[in-house]
Formats: structure tokens, sequence, C-alpha cells
């Protein structure tokens, strides 16, 4: 019999609709994996019972005759800063220990809707900043994957959505959320060598998400190829009137419309991506995205994109900024950690409990983002960082006139050492520097595997397409799948 | 429009006092302004409190159309600009009424721009005396929660009661000069909030409240430094709080001293002002565009429907009811002032023009008289509103066609009101009951007159020999034999007659 949990979510829904398998084995399955895996630090808590309950619900209703939904019977993982009742929400922070919320996000409700359930919350940067996973207050998540020099240094799995893209890409889920404000879902897929995609901002409601920079948090699905991405996608999207950012139409069948077929598309490829000194690998992995999609049908065009240079500095303004806001309810009072000196009184709990409370990356941004929003500094970045978003975004319009979509690297390099950047916050910044561009302008953008690198390392491919082009990104995604043949997993040794 | 002459004399000469008002007026809606938690006033502590206004991780504002559509009608009725692009931004702090750590407010795009609304200073010829305070914004914002400090010996608690409950912020220029001109300002725009029905205007219960600016000149010169004074809630303190501010700076100023750019309290019990904090302490309120929240984009239809919803407004009325009523300024001035009176008078009309099958304005004014005097007279006597008169406009106009249609007079009409108040009886069932008729039966006030005449034998010589004053004295004792019951013109004609 095959290993249920080499199974990802088209195959697992279409097992359990068939009969081959119940939904309960499924979990069972995963649970036994996610329970084996302590050693990549990828969950921070186990629902083994939550998956359990929703597998028993799916059989229930197969047994009773009833169609099954999108996602019958598959297990996922859920990013700790998604709000599920009676779960302690996080964010990987210790000043929302014991937060247990009374309320059911409207992603993870739509996905138990779909058939889905959950194995367990995933670690990840605390508040979704970061990029190596190195900021979780609960010790940070490993990479499954090895160089294969022989050497075991321990790699970092991407962040913020690090623990999603390990527990998926070590076969402990078959698909897991993640939420993306700066690259956080499509770096550390890169990173794992996986699928995920942030689709148009609005797709997802950020109804009981924690978040971080709310005019850039965006959920999306990690999984292990297009077409769970795909499945996935569609389970979460969808208007909600709780969020007035949410978009206000249809959610389209994502997987039906799968389609690697991309005659008739234009390809840019765009100039400005191609840095100085650009890791050879990441070029040459890119050249053959640009090759694969070419055989797909596509017609590949040179483009200009000619502000992406600013794009970094204008996001670690603008998401501080709003950061620095949203994080401001997090004083104690109400729930999660309180720090309370003797004599304190309610300045000095506040100040108590949040340095104590939130980790070094977290207050920096907290930091940045107030000193840009403080008077006098106000117009200098805040207001000028705004006018950059506008510039990226208009950059974006203008170059639909001539491409359908853009392929592009997804990270600048492959997985590094945990520890290796930890130092320089700068250093680490520049991990999403091919990302931050498309969150900026609110675009739907997918990593998908494009190939490992000499040392035996993934390395991500970035498809980004108009607003909700979600399917023409997709086909793409699915195009370069089909030629690049991705087979390799990291081997076992948690 | 006129000059005001309210000065302040000081040891240096003469001040002027420059005036602006914040208005905070809380939105009559069933739902605060980003969540759908309830709004009364006075429930149990933290009872009306959403996950959104305890700002629990996660949560989301999300604009409560009613609240936008009563800030766009009152900006309509203050005459003011609509912006059709508004926006939210967050108003940063920390404190312990405050969960989100930011207010949404309205910084940079208010909903509703310049407007101005006119004051009368002479309640008595309402035209004669007038004067425009520019509006310079009204925006929305989210009322904070309260602490309550007497729970308990070392602690403070927090009711979130009131947090996130919709706010209108309603910006005068500095336009005002003295005192008076202030409260006219305060009344006159509660007046317009009540007719409009976007804020109850009870200022007891904290559903408006004013930030009083404040600041003194010489006349003539630039504007002084000002101070602001933090939630007034009476038209009276708000007066008082000029009046010991602009004293307090001009000590100040004459004995050297500069007046510097500050928040103030006023305490009605030492009926003082006290500074709270100043410019230095100021916080940086770090304000920047909410978010969470899209720009609020109104169209034509939407502002349509408000203007459509838009009742007659206070100014309109009085005019009115002078040029059709036929009322005089000062009556039609004082019955439009409130809606709720206006809204009694007009209920009261119908009735009259109904019970008396005559056009409203014949009747008009017999009404306006009565409500002012007998009804407003007895209401204060029971401390009574309008809206909790015991009589009903419809039981006034019963009254008032008894009168009209001379079965009653108006003395004996005084006591048939009198009955009503106590009884709740009908007029005319009491005039039936206890036989208050007026009787024109000419044979019964013959005999009566004649009865006087013979008793006054004295006073008749002394009318017909010139002494025509005394015609009077014959109509009272007539009145008084008749018990009061007599048709008085009646009484007027027989006696003349029979006087020769």
């Amino acid at each position: 019999m095959t290993d249920l949990t080499d199974l990802g979510i088209a195959d697992i829904r279409n097992g359990v609709r068939a009969g081959t398998f119940s939904a309960r084995e499924v979990a069972t399955a995963f649970n036994a994996n996610v329970a084996a895996a302590k050693a990549l630090n990828a969950f921070l808590i186990d629902t083994p019972e939550h998956a359990l309950a929703a597998a028993d619900a799916i059989d229930a209703k197969r047994a009773a005759g009833e169609d099954l939904p999108i996602m019958a019977g598959v297990p996922i993982g859920m990013k700790d800063l998604f709000c599920t009742v009676g779960v302690e929400a996080r964010s990987a922070s210790k000043i929302l220990n014991g937060f247990k919320p009374t309320y059911e996000s409207t992603v993870s409700q739509k996905l138990w809707d779909a058939g889905a359930g959950m194995l367990g919350k995933l670690n990840m940067d605390q508040f979704a900043m970061g990029s190596s996973n190195e900021t979780s207050a609960f010790g940070n998540v490993i990479s499954p994957w090895r160089r294969n020099d022989g050497g075991n240094a321990a790699l970092a799995p991407g962040g913020s959505s690090g623990g999603s893209a390990a527990a998926v890409s070590a076969r402990l889920c078959p698909g897991a959320t993640g939420t993306d404000t700066g690259g956080s879902i499509r770096q550390p897929a890169a990173f794992t060598g996986i699928s995920g995609i942030k689709p148009t901002y609005g797709r997802c409601s950020r109804w009981g998400v924690i978040a971080f920079a709310s005019s850039l948090d965006q959920a999306g699905p990690m999984a292990r190829d297009v077409r769970d991405c795909a499945i996935m996608l569609e389970a979460m999207s969808g208007f909600d009137p709780k969020d007035s950012t949410s978009l206000d139409l249809p959610v389209p069948h994502w997987e039906a419309g799968l389609s690697s077929n991309l005659t008739g598309k234009r390809v840019g490829i765009p100039k400005e991506y191609r840095l100085d000194g650009m890791d050879a690998e990441v070029a040459a992995v890119w050249d053959k995205g640009i090759e694969w999609l070419r055989d797909a049908g596509a017609e590949i065009v040179d483009v200009s994109l000619p502000h992406t240079r600013h794009a970094l500095p204008a996001y670690y303004i603008i998401a501080p900024a709003e950061a620095s806001s949203n994080l401001a309810r997090y004083d104690g009072v109400r729930y999660g950690q309180r720090n309370l000196p003797d004599g304190a009184g309610l300045q000095d709990m506040y100040a108590a409990t949040r340095a104590a409370g939130f980790g070094h990356e977290v207050k920096r941004r907290i930091m940045i983002g107030t000193y840009v929003l403080s008077a006098g500094f106000y117009d200098a970045y805040y207001t000028q960082a705004q006018k950059v978003r506008t510039l990226i975004a208009r950059d974006f319009e203008r170059v639909w006139d001539s491409c359908d979509l853009l392929l592009a690297p997804t990270a600048p390099s492959a997985a590094f050492a945990l520890g290796q950047e930890s130092d320089d916050p700068i250093a680490m910044y520049l991990n999403d520097v091919f990302a931050v561009p498309a969150s900026l302008a609110g675009l739907p953008a997918m990593s998908v595997p494009g190939g490992l690198d000499s040392q035996g390392l993934p390395l991500g491919l970035q498809i980004i397409g108009k607003p909700l082009d979600e399917q023409g990104v997709l086909n793409a995604g699915l195009a370069i799948e089909e030629r690049a043949g991705f087979t390799a997993r990291p081997a076992q040794w948690w | 429009m006129t000059e005001s002459t309210y000065r302040i004399q000081g040891a240096t000469g003469e001040w002027e006092v420059v005036i602006g008002l914040e208005v905070h007026a809380q939105v009559t809606s069933n739902a605060k302004l980003f969540s759908g938690a309830a709004t009364t006033f006075g429930a149990e502590p933290n009872a009306q409190v959403s996950l959104v206004d305890a700002a629990m991780p996660g949560m989301l504002p999300v604009p409560n159309g009613e609240c936008v559509r009563q800030a766009v009608r009152t900006g309509m009725a203050l005459n003011a600009q609509i912006n059709r692009y508004s926006r939210f931004d967050r108003k940063n702090y920390f404190y312990a009424d405050l969960p989100q750590g930011y207010q949404i407010s309205q910084l940079y795009h208010p909903i509703v721009g310049e407007g101005a609304i006119e004051i009368s200073l002479d309640e008595k010829n309402p035209d004669a005396h007038t004067k425009t305070i520019g509006i310079e914004r009204l925006h929305l914002e989210q009322d904070a929660g309260k602490l309550m400090h007497d729970q308990h010996p070392t602690m403070s608690y927090v009711d979130l009661n009131r947090c996130g409950v919709a706010l209108m912020e309603i910006v005068s220029r500095p336009d005002m000069r003295s005192p008076a001109e202030a409260g006219a300002y305060l009344k006159k725009l509660r007046s317009i909030l009540r007719y409009v029905g976007s804020c109850d205007g009870n200022m007891e219960e904290g559903s408006m409240r004013a930030d009083v600016n404040v600041s003194v000149r010489k006349p003539g010169d630039e504007f002084g430094t000002r101070t602001e004074t933090k939630n007034v809630n009476s038209v009276r303190y708000v007066m008082a709080t000029i009046e010991h501010e602009a004293s307090r700076q001009v000590d100040v100023i004459e004995s050297g001293g500069t007046i510097v750019q500050e928040t103030r309290l006023y305490d009605p019990d030492k009926n003082e002002t006290r500074s709270m904090r100043s410019k230095e302490d100021a916080h940086d309120y770090r304000y920047f565009p909410d978010p969470d929240l899209l720009p609020l984009e109104l169209d034509d239809t939407f502002l349509d429907a408000c203007k459509a919803s838009l009742p007659e407004l206070p100014d309109a009325k009085r005019k009115r009811y002078e040029s059709e009523l036929g009322l005089s300024a000062y009556n039609a001035a004082v019955l439009t002032a409130e809606a709720e009176t206006a809204r009694w008078f007009e209920a009261l009309l119908t009735e009259s023009a109904k019970a008396q099958g005559k056009p409203e304005a014949e009747v008009a004014k017999a009404a306006a008289n009565w409500l002012l005097s007998e009804l407003y007279g007895a209401l204060n006597r029971m401390a009574k509103t309008i809206d909790d008169s015991p009589v009903s406009p419809a039981a006034g106009a019963e009254l008032l066609a008894l009168v009209a249609g001379g079965t009653i007079s108006g003395t004996i009409a005084k006591q048939v009101f009198e009955i009503m108040l106590e009884t709740g009886e009908g007029a005319g069932a009491i005039v039936e009951a206890r036989g208050l008729k007026q009787t024109s039966d000419t044979g019964a006030i013959d005999a009566a007159i004649a009865k006087v005449l013979a008793d006054n034998a004295d006073k008749v010589e002394q009318y017909r020999g010139g002494k025509e004053a005394l015609f009077g004295f014959f109509v009272g004792q007539t009145m008084k034999a008749m018990q009061g019951k007599a048709n008085p013109q009646m009484v007027n004609e027989l006696l003349k007659k029979a006087l020769g």
C-alpha cells in the first residue's frame, strides 16, 4: 500500500471520494508524521483530534452517500497567526501566550467547510516578521533540507511561513496555510522545493488573521504542486463582509481551469530583476524557466519595471508603519501575557509587557514604524513610500500592455544556514527583494520549484500576474512544473 | 450681521475674546461606527462590546452605513460641502480606554467640509441680531471607553460600552466673540442635530460635548495664543468656561506672562479651568490612513437619498411660520427652536384646523398662544418636557375648538385645561359634565344685567355722567353673576344697550 503521506491534496481528496482509503486513515498517517517530526520544530501545537474529527465527519458523509467537498479528508497545517476556536493562537510571540480565540478566522472556517481538518498550528516568524523563522519566540523551524556537502548545517526554511513550508516539504501535511506580506509564502516555498501562491490582495479574508501589515497581508496556500495550490486557494478564497478590503467577486474554479498550454500568452522578463552580482545558479534556473514557458507556447518579451529598486525601501517603511499601529493592541490588558511589576502603573505595565512579550525583530519594526509616522518625519518617509508604492503599481499597470505574466526568481539565493544572516537585518530584508514589488501592487504571485542548485538545494521561480488572474499564474506554474520535473525531496533525518 | 461688543475690561484696556468650538456629537444609530455592538445608554458595564471593540487579534472594522448617512445628512443641514471622497485615519496613542491603541478618525480627508450656521442673538427679534458662524469641517470618529476609578481601592476599571460608538466632530471657525455667541451657536447646532435626527443632543448623558478654544486679543490685533478646554458638557458650562478662561488669560498677559498653548479642564464645582497638559507634553498621534478600511466614496444616488430624507430645518420653519401662519417672529422662533416643540405644534395645528373646519393659517395664532402660555406654563410647573405632555395635541385642539366656537370663554378654558391635566378627560366631556358651557341666552344675560344695574345705581349714574371706564366694572359684575359662562361678546352688546 502507498504511504498516504506521500499523497497530495488532489490525490487524497480523490481517494477519499472513491473510497480507496478513509479520511481517518489519512488523518492518522499525517498525525503520526507530525508527532515524529519534533526535531523540525515546524508545529507549535498539535491538534490530532481536530484532524480526526474532520476526517470522521467526511467519512460519515461518504457513508451517507453525500457529495464530498473539494478538500474532503485533507488534513492541513495552519499557520499560527490564524485564529481557530479554542486553540492557542500566538503568531509565534510570547505576548499572546495563553490566547485561545473564541472565534474562527474566515479562511480556516472556509477550509473546514471544504472538508479539511487541522493537524496543528505551524511555527512562523514572530508576527510574520522575518525571512528565516529565526524570530519565532518558540525556536526556529529547521528546514528538512540539507546541503549535499555531507555537512549537517541546519538550514533556514525561509519565512515567515517557514513552519508551513517545512511541514509540507517534510510530508507532515499535504498542504498548509501561509500568509504573504512581502514574500512570506513565496520565499519559504522556494527554499523548501514546494509551491505556494499569494492571490490578489482581497481574495482571502483577513478576518481572524493576526495582522502584520494590513494593506499587504494576504493568505494563500502552500502545497506540493500547482494543482493542490489551485484546489486549496479555491477553498480559502471568497468575499467576506467582515473584511472591508475583501473583494466582492465570485471565486473562479481554478482547478478546473488548469491548463499548461500557454499559446497566445506573453511572458515578460523584467530586466530590473537581473541584479548585478546575481547568483549564477539562480540566473541559470531563471533562464531555464524562460525556455520552459517558451516551450509551453508563450511568447517571451523583455520588459522594464523601472521603479523596482525602490520597492524594498518603500516596503520597509509601509509595513513597519502599519505594524507599529496594528501591534499597539498587545498591551497586557485583555489577553495574552501581562507583566505587572510591583507598584506599576498603567504605562509601566504596558512597557513591561511589551518589553518582555515582543521579540527583537518585532521591536525593531515597531520602532521603525513609529519613527516613520512621527511628526516631522511622516512626509519624508511614509508619504514618500506611498508615492513609491503608487509608482510601483503603475510600473505593473504599464507592463501589462506588453505582457500577460512576469517570470522572475523567487529569492536571490537558495536556503541559507540558520544564524548566517540573523545578525544583519538588511541582508535578511534583501531576501524579499524579488517578492516585495508584487506585494506592494497587490498582485497574484506564485513560487514553483525550478530545480536544485549545486548544493542540492531547491530554487524557486516566481510568476507574477495581473490583478485577479490567479488562473494565468497557476497555468504558467503548471507549465514550469511539467517541464522542470522536480521530484527531489529531503532525505528524512528527523 | 452684528459686531459683538462683548469686552473684558483689563488694567490695560479692553480685550476681545475669540472662541472656536469643537463639538463631539454622538451619532444616533443602533450600532457602533465599525462594529455591530449596541449603543444604548446606561447598559451594564461591558455589556455592549464586540470582538472588534475589544480589539481582539485579527478583528477588523467595517463601516456602519447608517453612521455615514447621518454624517452626510448633518453636513447637508449645516449647508456644508459634502466630500464624495473621504478616508479614515488612525490616531495612535496608548490608554486604558482605547483597546486598539488607536482611534479611527478622519484627519486628512473628512466626510464634510466647509459649512456655516446662522445664530440669532436676540430671541425677541430673531432677525434683527444675527451672525454667521463658519463650520470648518465635520468628521466621523470612534468614541473611547470609560474608566471607572471608584470600583476598587487600588485599581481602575474599564467600561468599553462607549468604545467605538460613532461621533461626529463638528469644528467651528474661530468666529465667536462672546459667551453668548458660543451659547447661541451650541443651542443652534443642537437644534439642527435634533431636527436632522443624527444626534439626540443630550449633554447630560454625554452624547454632545464641546472642546472650547479660547484666546484673547486687543480689538483689531492678530489672534492670541489659544487654550483648549476639553469635554465641557452643558451650554451653561461652555459659557462659564469662556468667561473664566478669558479673564484668566487677560490676567496672565497683563501681569507680564504669556499664554501657553495647552489643554485645560473645566471644573464646574470650583468654576475654574485647570491645566491638563501643555503642548510640549502633547502626544504625537502618528496619524496615517487606516489600512483596514477603503476610502468612502459617495455616489449621487446615496447623496440624493440623504438630501430627500432631510426634514424642514429650524430657520426655514421659522420663516414659514411667520409668512404663512402669520405668527410673530418671537413665537415662531420659540416654536421652532426644538424639533419636539415644532412637531407638537404642527400636530396641534393639524388637529385644530380639522376640529374647526378652517385653514391652518386661521387657527395658528390661537394655537401658538395657547401652546406657549398655557401648555408651557403647565409643563414648567410639572417639570415635564413637551414629549411627556399629559395632554395630546388632539386634546389641545378640542379645547381650542370649544373656545373658537364660542362654547366656552377663554377664562373657562383655563379651568377646563387644569381639569384636563388632573383627570386626563377630554375638554368637551369636562364642559358637558360640569355645565361650563357658555350661555348666549339673552334672557338670562338681560336678567343678570338688570340686577347688576339695580344693585349699582350710583355707578350707573356716574357712567351716564361720562365715566365710561366703568363699563369694564359692569362687564365683570355681569360675568360674575353668570359664573363666567356668559358669552362675553353678548354681555358687551346687551350691557351697552341697557346702559343706553
